[in-house]
């Protein structure tokens, strides 16, 4: 996964800064989201769409600027907006990129059971592969942020790749490439890490965001998708960021010390579908509800 | 803009108002963002709503929309009570110095001195500057630089209008009580912050917080730093939208910003090419590259010289380089690159072959006269007539007037359908006589040439894709349309055919010019050799010209657009250009494409120095005088008569006659008044705080058709309405894109928190907006991103129209909108200046739908 012989120094008629450039991608890569200069355009939700080949989508209005509730197996990336009324009234619009963390210790790995399904490369991207996925959703459940999606149509479950076909390529992710204002960086997680305290640090210094700090949540041993906030304390206003995430504590114990009980339960799980099956014969499959339309 | 996009980087603050660059000019805005990271420039917001822009400002106050005025007249007021001013540059590059002649009165009562109240109009005389004697010079004297000889004077029977005296009167000490510098105090000390609050609904503490930060750049005589002002149609969109812009200019101005890096003024635009659209006269009352057009007194090509070039209107002992003094050089070589060979000094130049005007031609009257019945065809390209312009049903009902339309587009759209918008039934369409036809138009990848962005760069651009199928490219439609009417002149004469016949065509493919053949024409050429001079260089018959000092008004050379002249030269199409080197690091990236006008990044950069020639910042320079090579250098083109030593004191400001920067606008510069002045939108829910009596701009534009209805808060319109556009779509095109109907699939009105309450109003349900024109329906977005204001003790509620629906698109078509235009809501009625229409600002009632 080195890719070092493919990093950028120079793109041609290209005016201002170099994606990329001077940091290095080699095996720790990581994807910073400064919020604070983040104008929630969308242009990384078409790009991610676009690179990923998936569909245009109908969606309702809902009383917000937000694309839809909420991210989709084919909608990896999603900008909340949130409206904040702070304790003393200063009102803030925050707009935050909402998608895949990429936790150095992935709740959804630690929870999958398929063998293959859930990939995490050295250079920390999570991955998921839908061929050796089998729908069972234990990812879902191992999420700390509520990011895989699960298609009811094909049973698998999917979520952002950090463009891993991009990047072991050499390139920046897809939504890096089309933020118009650099709010999104990509790099080593080191020079991502010391780009983001530095900009807390001038926050801090030049601005009214005395509380602005870098979300790299501990309780999933850091991520390689990591925010500048303008409120550390509060990750909750940006739509759900969770304070502390942590891998749930069900999934630790039973993919851990429980683990033969779990085995066993999955050995005693399958005699009991058997019987089902020569009991009752095979399910029928009921038809998603489509969303109706306003 | 006076800068450009990338020069937002150098700045040290910014006031944005007037415009929402991070929602309309998402790629743009990385260089305020660029400003706020690298240089920890601080970012003021002034909006109706709270923006994407303000999501990441350093300061927001929320406006009521059309109060701009009485904020910055507010501004000026702050910065010349707390002495935030650069006083060098105000003595010395401004009129702070000039007296105005006496008689002349400031709106206490509303009017200026002069007013026609049975015209509507001004009699400007009195707004002039002092003469030293009684002599008044005719106009169109050349300057001292001598460069253009003046023309023979015409007999006419009407008096000369009132010309600036070339020798004015003056006191550097800015004490004589008739100098611009003690007017415009007596002007803006009305302007307190308490009128402030009670006008624009913005509590006084912020306000002045705002004009403290904005201001601070001045704090204690400081120099080096520099403030920016960004705006768009948030400003241009009223009744006296250009007073607003003026008023941003002369804050600018006292505080020594404009003409430096980091600096300007900046208005952004809104289409990828609408400054190339105004740039070749888009709009009636000019012709390329904005010299005025003639009007009927304008008996011969020397009358009409006479009229629009101006003598140099300066202090005895300052210089003045007056450059519109060349306006024959640039009129001539028009006119030879209009009609080549049939423009001869014998025929004036074939001066009888350009149209008179005699009157308003804007936007607004041209369907008012369609709706009169008086025009009887109109040709739709690169536009949506029905949806873009105020008023929509007026629109409709001219077009069901008309004899026929054309429209180009690459979309059915509202206009090619009129016919069948919402409210006509099939019996209706029977009766509607106008003959449609709808050509199939290239849409902007598919066609090459230039965008002029507003930074003033022409930027060449390749077709990306052919059009596809039978769409043709816009030349090509315009070539086979003119070639036709051609021909029709020549078959059967005509009333006037010889403009007509005599055009130039020198095409390739008469039938489809190319571009680039029209990009080199724009430029121009040298008809004969030509030499220049200083240098004793030539340019050959039949050669590029390098720049517009080589036009001359012999007919020795041909340009059609004097500030395009040397984009085009023998070394090539210098807009194609895409070098990314930026030696001073100040982006000005010199060989990338080109900008006009001779490749200057900033405008009246000389201003960037100080009197002696030396940059206000040696971090941030960008010219200087070089005494050992006695002339202007820089990393920038000098926007300056390059041999002009700074002891001769010539202006910056080149292209005024005075050469300096106008606190005050003399004569008929513009139509308003010469100081910008308060007055309430045309619908306004409250009385001028300043003089209720005059309570609209008193030279304003309306228009009195049974269609042209305007309401009041007595009539239940009382709640202010703003439009604007989204990110996530183009006016009335991406309606038809899935991509960007999935981004935000329906439209809706943005209705305060509390508003929303008092109607028991529901985000997501349906709401009507009414006007006095029209109705306008859709989903109520219910949001604490507006607040209540509180406008001089009275509780004003403002919502928020995006102006993309119409009854074209994909969910329109799909029945899943209201099919209703925002602009069936907006008002006829526009600025006097620039006839802009006033979508900003009008009155609305809200009801459940």
């Amino acid at each position: 996964m080195s890719n070092g012989t493919l990093e950028i120094k120079a793109i041609s008629g290209h005016a201002g800064p170099v994606a990329g450039r001077d940091t290095s991608r080699d095996y720790d890569v990581c994807k910073l989201i400064d919020v604070t200069t983040c104008i929630g355009c969308k242009a990384c939700e078409v790009a991610c769409l676009e690179w990923n080949g998936y569909p245009f989508r109908e969606t309702v209005f809902d009383n917000t600027y937000q694309t839809m509730p909420d991210l989709a197996w084919n909608y990896y990336n999603l900008i909340r907006f949130n409206e904040h009324v702070a304790e003393d009234g200063t009102f803030s619009w925050l707009m935050r990129k909402d998608g895949c963390m990429h936790c150095a210790d992935p709740g959804c790995l630690l929870a999958c059971p398929a063998d293959g399904a859930i990939v995490q490369y050295a250079n920390g991207i999570v991955d998921f592969n839908q061929d050796n996925c089998i729908g069972c959703q234990y990812c879902v459940t191992g999420c700390p942020f509520n990011i895989p999606k699960f298609n009811h149509e094909t049973k698998k479950v999917h979520k952002c790749t950090l463009c891993s076909d991009r990047v072991g390529a050499g390139l920046e992710p897809a939504c890096i490439k089309a933020c118009p204002t650099g709010c999104l960086h990509f790099g080593s997680k080191d020079d991502m890490k010391d780009l983001a305290d530095k900009r807390v640090k001038q926050l801090h210094e030049h601005t009214s965001h005395k509380s602005a700090g870098v979300y790299d949540p501990p309780g999933v041993g850091g991520t390689h998708v990591i925010y500048v906030l303008h409120d550390i304390d509060h990750p909750q206003y940006y739509g759900g960021l969770p304070k502390d995430p942590r891998v749930p504590l069900l999934v630790r114990i039973w993919k851990g010390p429980l683990k033969w009980l779990g085995n066993f339960a999955i050995a005693a799980g399958v005699i009991a579908a058997a019987t089902h099956f020569v009991r009752y014969g095979p399910k029928k499959v009921e038809e998603p509800k489509k969303e109706e339309v306003v | 803009m006076t800068n450009g996009w990338i020069d937002i980087k150098n700045t040290d603050m910014m006031l944005i108002m007037g415009g929402n660059p991070a929602e309309n000019h998402p790629c743009g805005f990385k260089w305020p963002v660029e400003a706020k990271r690298e240089r920890n420039a601080k970012m003021i917001v002034v909006d109706p709503r709270f923006t994407r822009t303000a999501a990441v400002a350093d300061k927001f106050l929320q406006i009521r929309a059309g109060a701009d005025i009485a904020f910055l007249g507010g501004m000026i007021n702050y910065a010349l009570e707390n002495q935030r001013i650069a006083k060098e540059y105000l003595v010395n590059y401004t009129n702070a110095s000039f007296v105005i002649k006496e008689g002349f009165k400031l709106p206490d009562d509303g009017l200026y001195s002069g007013y026609d109240h049975d015209k509507q109009t001004y009699d400007k005389s009195t707004w002039n500057y002092e003469g030293a004697g009684a002599h008044q010079a005719p106009s169109g004297k050349a300057s001292q630089s001598g460069e253009a000889p003046a023309p023979p004077l015409a007999p006419r029977q009407a008096p000369p209008p009132p010309s600036l005296p070339p020798n004015v009167i003056y006191d550097t000490s800015l004490a004589h009580p008739r100098c611009v510098y003690q007017l415009l105090k007596q002007q803006y000390s009305r302007y307190t912050p308490e009128m402030v609050e009670r006008i624009t609904g913005i509590p006084k503490d912020q306000f002045r917080e705002a004009a403290d930060m904005f201001t601070s750049v001045r704090k204690d005589g400081d120099m080096k730093k520099v403030a920016t002002i960004i705006y768009a149609v948030g400003w241009t969109q009223h009744s006296f939208g250009a007073q607003i812009i003026r008023a941003a200019a002369m804050l600018q101005l006292l505080l020594g910003n404009i003409g430096r890096a980091g600096g300007g003024v900046n208005a952004l635009r809104g289409h990828s090419n609408i400054q190339g659209a105004t740039d070749v006269a888009g709009i009636f009352d000019s012709l390329p590259g904005y010299l005025k057009v003639p009007n009927p007194t304008d008996k011969d090509f020397a009358a009409w010289m006479t009229r629009i070039t101006p003598g140099s209107s300066k202090p005895k002992d300052w210089d003045s380089f007056n450059y519109y003094s060349n306006t024959p050089k640039f009129a001539v070589s028009f006119l030879k690159s209009m009609y080549g060979d049939a423009a001869t000094k014998q025929n004036d130049w074939a001066f009888d072959y350009l149209p008179k005007v005699d009157r308003e031609y804007s936007w607004v009257h041209i369907w008012d006269d369609m709706y009169q019945g008086k025009v009887k065809g109109v040709l739709s390209f690169g536009m949506n007539s029905v949806a873009i312009g105020p008023n929509s049903q007026k629109t409709i009902n001219a077009l069901k007037k008309a004899d026929w339309l054309v429209v180009c587009e690459i979309y059915p759209d509202e206009t090619s359908e009129f016919w069948k918008s919402p409210g006509i039934s099939t019996d209706d369409m029977k009766n509607i006589p106008t003959e449609v036809y709808r050509l199939p138009g290239a849409g902007f990848a598919e066609k090459d040439g230039t965008f002029v962005n507003s930074a003033r760069w022409l930027q060449w651009k390749w077709a990306a894709v052919p059009p596809p199928g039978d769409c043709q490219l816009d030349q090509a439609i315009l070539a086979r349309i003119f070639l036709k009417v051609r021909e029709l002149y020549q078959k059967e004469g005509g009333k006037f055919p010889d403009p007509i016949l005599n055009l130039t065509w020198n095409h390739l493919d008469p039938n489809n010019p190319s571009l680039s053949e029209l990009a080199k024409e724009l430029n121009g050429r040298a008809i004969s050799d030509v030499t220049d001079a200083p240098t004793q260089t030539t340019m050959k018959a039949g050669q590029q010209l390098p720049g517009f000092s080589w036009l001359r008004d012999d007919g020795s050379t041909s340009c059609g657009n004097w500030i395009w002249c040397g984009s085009w030269t023998e070394a090539g199409a210098l807009t194609q250009r895409r070098g990314t080197d930026d030696p001073s690091g100040l982006g000005i990236y010199p060989n990338w494409a080109w900008s006009w006008p001779m490749n200057r990044r900033v405008l009246y950069n000389r201003a960037s120095c100080d009197l002696n020639g030396k940059p206000w910042d040696p971090d941030r320079r960008q010219v200087w005088w070089n005494e050992a090579q006695k002339k202007w250098l820089g990393v920038d083109v000098p926007d300056f008569k390059p041999d002009s030593a700074p002891k001769d004191h010539m202006g910056p400001f080149i292209m005024n006659p005075e050469g300096v920067g106008r606190l005050f606008v003399p004569l008929a510069g513009m139509a308003d008044g010469p100081f910008p002045e308060h007055y309430e939108p045309f619908e306004s829910p409250v009385a001028n705080l300043f003089h209720p009596q005059q309570n609209t701009n008193p030279v304003v534009k309306k228009y009195t058709s049974d269609m042209d209805k305007y309401g009041t808060p007595d009539q239940g319109f009382t709640v202010i309405c703003t439009t604007y556009r989204l990110t996530e779509h183009y006016h009335y095109w991406t309606k038809n894109n899935p991509m960007n109907v999935q981004l935000v699939p329906q439209m809706f009105v943005e209705i305060p928190v509390e508003l929303a309450a008092d109607l028991g109003i529901k985000g997501g349900e349906k709401v009507k907006v009414s006007s006095a024109r029209g109705t306008y329906i859709a989903k109520a977005m219910v949001t604490r991103r507006i607040k209540p204001m509180t406008i001089d003790g009275k509780k004003v509620y403002q919502i928020g129209i995006p102006i993309h629906q119409g009854y074209r698109g994909i969910q329109e078509d799909a029945g899943r909108e209201s099919k209703t235009l925002a602009n069936l809501l907006s008002p006829t009625v526009t600025d006097p200046n620039a006839y802009t229409p006033e979508f900003k600002g009008f009155l609305v009632k809200l009801e459940k739908a």
